[in-house]
């Protein structure tokens, strides 16, 4: 059974606004902040990394590598890891959702879930190999989050995609009652 | 509805993806060098923390109000529990005032035994107790953050331990937060004695798991399961005494050097909430440490040169 398209009704895609981006990315931060342990700290998704993805994709002239950049070394200072680290992983993300914006937009969800595997697993391969390089080991069970993450991806783009629908809808109403 | 943002900025897109993601790439190693190497960037990142901690701090809350609401709906069985664990409490106090009795006695008797052998006195250290607030988030580490930071006059170095022994070391402090770093953090040390026979030695963390090992024991030294392990207050850092680790596995095999010994730690490393932060340890008096013997040697060469 073929997935959904992402853009079945082109028509109601309008710009998202700055603040609804920011709340996304701070509800993320707060999703990764919260206390995950043991077994879920290995199978927690990066919440963030798929915020960014997300906007990367669909809004490339907005959200970019600058931007999850400044978010990477805001994750950095919360997860007290090495500055540059989260940013360096992030930066990468942000390239590949740009980059192959154009594409992923034409794709359904179980295509767009292949890409965003290839690249969340890409970010993880950076973060883990600058720990190896720092500290000399690596946990193989980090790359589980990997993968939640990817299964994260198709419900959580039908979420970001209904929440922008349900504030035009809302917005077109009030249109209406105003003669 | 075609989109605006898109349509406007057609002809006007800056450096292309790939010169950005080199830009920023580079700068994110130029960070990741300095931060690994020199650690100069401690001051900007407790400036950053405090844009982070509200969300931090939110994050939280779920946790707590789990633990209020678990505290206010206490059960009947709860209450017979609590009963019970008043009542083991109360036994324990009896017990342990018994013992501080004993212990003062033994205070005074050793500072007299000091004064007449001309010993420095041993210095007793203050304690803060403290709160962990939230787990580290970072798969690799075993650190924990906790609630009392610069504000509470908390320094870099300072031992953390619970009521059984110790936990670990404050390695970073934020103005209103400290970070601990667990003893079973991947290659953290401890100078550790071992409690029967006095035998020193150096505990390292094993980083994965929760367990802790002895490298460097020869196969013939004199350790056995279940031996305690205390500090040995050699470097200044812990103090001496304090429970660590218990000795549960030795692995002597003739083929390597030395022995494989792991430990496990005493006190509840990811168990508790509350922590205690240890202070005003006496500091020891500079180590000559070899940079002197070799200036001295230089010096010698360089006489002799002359």
């Amino acid at each position: 059974m073929p997935f959904p398209a992402t853009h079945a009704k082109p028509e109601i895609q309008r710009p998202v606004s700055n603040p609804f981006i920011a709340l996304s990315i701070i509800t993320a931060l707060f999703m990764n902040g919260l206390p995950w342990e043991g077994v879920w700290l290995m199978l927690r998704p990066d919440f963030v990394a798929l915020a960014l993805l997300y906007w990367c994709m669909h809004k490339p002239w907005r959200v970019g590598i600058g931007l999850s950049w400044t978010v990477g070394i805001l994750a950095d200072v919360a997860d007290a890891s090495l500055f540059g680290q989260h940013a360096l992983a992030y930066s990468l993300l942000a390239f590949g959702g740009v980059v192959l914006h154009r594409r992923l937009q034409m794709f359904d969800l179980r295509q767009q879930t292949t890409h965003v595997f290839g690249i969340l697993a890409l970010t993880y391969a950076v973060y883990a190999l600058v720990h190896w390089q720092v500290n000399g080991y690596v946990v193989w069970l980090y790359f589980m989050g990997c993968i939640t993450s990817t299964l994260l991806w198709a419900p959580l783009s039908i979420m970001f995609q209904a929440m922008r629908q349900v504030s035009v809808d809302s917005e077109r109403r009030h249109r209406e009652r105003r003669p | 509805m075609i989109d605006q943002t898109q349509s406007f900025r057609f002809f006007n897109r800056g450096p292309s993806p790939a010169v950005r993601l080199v830009f920023f790439a580079m700068l994110s190693l130029l960070l990741l060098f300095i931060d690994a190497r020199y650690r100069y960037l401690e001051s900007t990142r407790s400036a950053l923390s405090v844009l982070v901690s509200p969300i931090q701090q939110l994050a939280t809350l779920p946790g707590v109000l789990w633990q209020k609401t678990g505290d206010f709906f206490i059960t009947q069985s709860a209450q017979r529990s609590l009963a019970n664990e008043t009542e083991v409490m109360r036994q324990q106090h009896q017990f342990d005032a018994a013992q501080l009795q004993q212990l003062q006695a033994l205070q005074l008797e050793n500072r007299q035994l000091r004064n007449l052998a001309d010993l420095p006195q041993r210095s007793e250290f203050t304690a803060q107790l403290a709160e962990i607030i939230y787990a580290e988030r970072d798969v690799f580490r075993r650190k924990v953050l906790i609630n009392k930071g610069a504000n509470a006059d908390v320094l870099i170095g300072q031992v953390v331990m619970d009521e059984i022994g110790i936990i670990g070391q404050i390695t970073r402090v934020y103005p209103w937060l400290s970070e601990v770093t667990m003893i079973t953090e991947k290659d953290h040390a401890v100078p550790v004695q071992v409690l029967r026979n006095g035998l020193r030695t150096i505990l390292f963390g094993a980083g994965d798991t929760s367990q802790l090992s002895l490298r460097y024991m020869p196969v013939s030294a004199d350790i056995r399961e279940n031996d305690l392990l205390v500090t040995s207050g050699i470097d200044g850092v812990y103090p001496p005494g304090i429970p660590v680790a218990k000795v549960i596995k030795i692995e002597r095999d003739p083929a390597y050097p030395f022995a494989r010994v792991s430990c496990l730690p005493l006190a509840g490393v990811d168990k508790h909430r509350h922590l205690l932060i240890l202070s005003s340890l006496p500091k020891l008096p500079e180590r000559p440490a070899e940079l002197s013997g070799s200036d001295a040697g230089k010096r010698a060469k360089n006489r002799s040169r002359n």
